[in-house]
């Protein structure tokens, strides 16, 4: 059996690797994708003071500590039995934000939308933001970094530091906002409500007006009909901060709404020898195997899976473009609500909408008059002794779960990160996109890696949450190999 | 090729926060490039590492390296980027003493593998399965690389030339290192601390002392501390007196105690000694006049202990690097 190897050139970090095995056609015969690293943050938290945790795990990964911090937070209110003030809750919800926006225009303009921008068949070296740059104007460029640098301010202002932040205490946030705090935060966020405009603008003009961009979008390639998981308000819309659970199915009917405490009840992860990273599924329907449709466990978290478990958004604007997405990609209405889209690479648009919502809703906070108030934290007054807090991640729903002694000090520990919920969808993608794209011993070309690399791409997975690697792009090599193992052909970039 | 001095940016064991912290340079960061040529970062450009292995031995001006040591491969890595490298600088608090990571070195390797596979809220392991360095499928054998023992700073396998301290870095502080390197100002002694002061945390603490005495500790859940006095002397164990300054204490200014991630002031050998003696002089026993030497130090010994975890506290950045990183071991 021949095989192809994809793997990271930067293997000493242990990114990501991908196995490939040809049948004696020269066809897939079937695809492993592995994760060959851990840090072991459930076994090393346990000992530790409860309260620390936001600040510990915070340095799971350097890309988005905001998540894991907002988590972890949330986590201590139910262990220590508190809730946080209404101004707590508010000013938690203004700093999640900034950092949605920082962390989808990074994926956008820098990760991900490069393949679209610039082309997924323009020279690998010009698949960056640089490329970006020069396509859509050097005034492109400098938005982009300051709209990063303003959103980093917002985020030193509100959680202490830039990058892992320290506020997050048990019933609260541990400073307040001055008004003139308010005033600046608030001249960002319409400054963000903008970029965010002019993002989706930008990406209408050079992909949506391309046709060949569109029919790659809804190509079989990249289409798989899976669960869709997100986190929803009462009124189920779509909700970074708080809110319940939501799955529909692959015909967008609700399968299951519930409280972040009962994910386990929902929520199994398997283990698999050949890989560090677990596989998580739907426990009511059992794992059936890296296979799509309504009879697999296998769900999605990501920024699509959010739009397609939402009925809708609850900013206008963000609303108006929701109602577009769908009926672009051709949804019917279902019970009420629309089908979902299971074309994955629209993951990229969704993203782009989630960045409008996020910048609206800062925009609402920070009008907010409570967001001043200096009632920002509740004093425990017990310990509860357990505690679930999930957020969705710019990755998809995270859950940080604690169980702590009498002096709240941590006996248990369990993560379910947002790139974790998707690896068996991953594989999947990764495998169709394989299938695809090699056929009867032909000589693999550059594209191949880059429609492949596509594949995982529009997860934006964050392997440095998932398993405590590093995060961000995945640099790749393909060795092709035959059945025994000689290698026959050697491709390689990393970007 | 270019002129300009090399300078290359490598992660190890890390969480991608130092480059990100490099990124946030904002507007300085094209400054940066305009003065030298970024040959290898793996997170932000293309260049491979056999590439970097062709690079005559001393032809890379600057390396900042960050990420603790995990893997073979990370302790390779760390050679061969030595080797390439006028300078070596282990940069942020994973290279320099350990970083969170190093928690991890208060456990075994069967310990994490257990509760990480065995024993989770959302396992379904019936089988018992946890992950091998080899494992038979049906189309082959798959490989992943071993699990290690240990976690150690940079320092412990190569000579480092500077340590640039912080989790992560304070971008300032990295453009003050960067700007004196640009300037060509004779550099500090080789070994030395950069990027960051020579004294402590609450030099650059706005907090009032008073040079209280306390009668027990609090964590931070049970308070909402004033936001004007010295969090120690109102019983949260702050690590500022015990921690390097440069960072400009944002943690106290955001009422949060300082967690120590800059590592020992300058002269200090040990982050934890100091905390504890400072920690044991602020205590009042003044009315326990009169007790024998023995009974008062059971009383300070009584009132450490109600601060849970004093390892992973005193040493929450540092357990590679520090003389109870080598006890762990």
């Amino acid at each position: 059996m021949k095989r192809v190897t994809i793997n990271p050139i930067t293997r000493l970090e242990g990114h990501g690797k991908i196995d490939i095995f040809l049948d004696e056609e020269g066809n897939v015969a079937n695809t492993y994708f592995q994760v060959p690293e851990l840090r072991g943050f459930e076994q090393f938290c346990v000992g530790r003071p409860a309260e620390d945790m936001p600040v510990i795990t915070s340095r799971i990964c350097g890309v988005c500590p905001e998540a894991h911090h907002m988590a972890s937070s949330k986590a201590l209110d139910r262990l220590f039995g508190v809730e946080p003030t209404a101004a707590a809750k508010k000013i938690r919800e203004l700093f999640y934000m900034a950092f949605f926006v920082t962390d989808h225009t990074t994926h956008f303009y820098a990760l991900g939308g490069p393949d679209f921008i610039v082309g997924p068949d323009a020279a690998p070296g010009e698949r960056n933001l640089l490329g970006v740059v020069k396509k859509a104007g050097l005034d492109v460029g400098k938005q982009v970094i300051a709209c990063r640098a303003r959103n980093h301010h917002v985020i030193e202002i509100l959680g202490g530091r830039g990058i892992h932040p320290v506020a997050g205490v048990p019933g609260g946030w541990s400073r307040h906002v001055s008004a003139a705090e308010r005033a600046e935060i608030e001249t960002i966020a319409t400054q963000n409500v903008e970029f965010a405009l002019f993002t989706l603008k930008l990406f209408d003009q050079i992909v949506l007006s391309n046709p060949a961009y569109l029919d790659l979008i809804m190509s079989d390639v990249y289409h798989h009909q899976t669960y869709s998981m997100g986190t929803v308000d009462e009124q189920n819309r779509l909700n970074f901060y708080d809110g319940k659970i939501r799955i529909v199915d692959p015909k967008g009917r609700e399968f299951v709404k519930y409280e972040t405490a009962d994910y386990a009840q929902h929520i199994a992860e398997r283990v698999e020898p050949w890989t560090y990273l677990k596989f998580p599924y739907l426990k009511k329907i059992g794992w059936k195997g890296f296979v799509d449709g309504v009879e697999s466990g296998v769900y999605t978290a990501t920024p699509l899976s959010r739009l397609n478990a939402a009925d809708r958004l609850a900013t206008p604007l963000a609303q108006e473009h929701f109602e577009r997405f769908y009926q672009t990609l051709g949804a019917k209405t279902v019970e009420g609500r629309h089908e979902p889209v299971h074309y994955r690479l629209a993951t990229h648009w969704a993203r782009l909408i989630e960045l409008l919502y996020a910048a609206e809703r800062m925009q609402e906070l920070a009008r907010d008059p409570e967001i001043t108030s200096p009632d920002i934290r509740q004093i425990p007054q017990n310990i509860a002794g357990e505690g679930v807090g999930s957020v969705e991640a710019p990755r998809g729903t995270l859950i940080h779960h604690y169980v702590s002694d009498e002096k709240a000090v941590l006996t248990k520990v369990n993560l379910v990160v947002g790139t974790t919920n998707n690896h068996a969808a991953i594989s999947m993608s990764i495998r169709k996109a394989a299938e695809k794209f090699i056929r009867g011993f032909e000589v693999v070309e550059e594209g191949f890696l880059n429609r492949v690399e596509m594949a995982f791409r529009l997860y934006d997975p964050c392997l440095s949450c998932a398993t405590h690697t590093l995060p961000g792009e995945m640099p790749l090599i393909v060795n092709i190999r035959n059945h025994q193992g000689e290698s026959l052909q050697s491709l390689r970039r990393d970007r | 090729m270019s002129s300009k001095p090399k300078l290359s940016v490598y992660w190890a064991s890390s969480c991608g926060g130092c480059e990100i912290a490099l990124v946030n340079l904002h507007e300085n960061f094209l400054r940066l490039a305009e003065h030298f040529e970024l040959v290898f970062c793996p997170c932000l450009m293309d260049t491979k590492i056999a590439e970097v292995e062709a690079m005559p031995d001393g032809s890379i001006t600057l390396t900042l390296f960050n990420g603790a040591i995990r893997t073979e491969e990370n302790d390779e890595m760390a050679r061969l980027l030595r080797r390439k490298s006028k300078l070596l600088v282990a940069y942020g608090a994973c290279s320099y003493q350990g970083g969170i990571p190093a928690l991890s070195n208060f456990s075994s390797r069967e310990e994490h593998l257990r509760t990480i596979y065995g024993e989770n809220a959302s396992l379904d392991n019936l089988a018992k399965l946890s992950p091998q360095h080899q494992t038979e499928v049906s189309e082959g054998t798959l490989e992943l690389p071993a699990f290690y023992e240990y976690v150690k700073t940079l320092a412990q396998c190569v000579k480092v030339d500077y340590f640039m301290p912080g989790c992560p870095p304070e971008p300032h502080q990295i453009w003050h290192v960067i700007e004196a390197i640009i300037s060509g100002q004779p550099l500090p002694p080789p070994g030395s601390v950069i990027g960051a002061g020579r004294s402590s945390v609450c030099d650059e603490c706005a907090r009032e002392r008073a040079i209280k005495v306390l009668p027990r500790f609090y964590r931070t859940f049970e308070v909402a501390p004033n936001p004007d006095k010295c969090l120690l002397e109102q019983g949260i164990v702050c690590m500022g007196i015990a921690t390097r300054d440069g960072c400009g204490a944002p943690c106290p200014t955001a009422n949060m105690p300082c967690t120590g991630c800059y590592g020992p002031p300058e002269g200090v050998r040990d982050q934890g000694a100091k905390i504890v003696s400072a920690l044991g002089s602020i205590l009042d026993l003044g009315e326990y006049k009169g007790m024998t030497p023995e009974d008062l130090n059971q009383k300070v010994e009584e009132l450490l202990n109600s601060i849970p975890d004093p390892a992973g506290t005193y040493y929450r950045y540092g357990a590679a690097g520090s003389i109870l990183g080598g006890r762990a071991q």
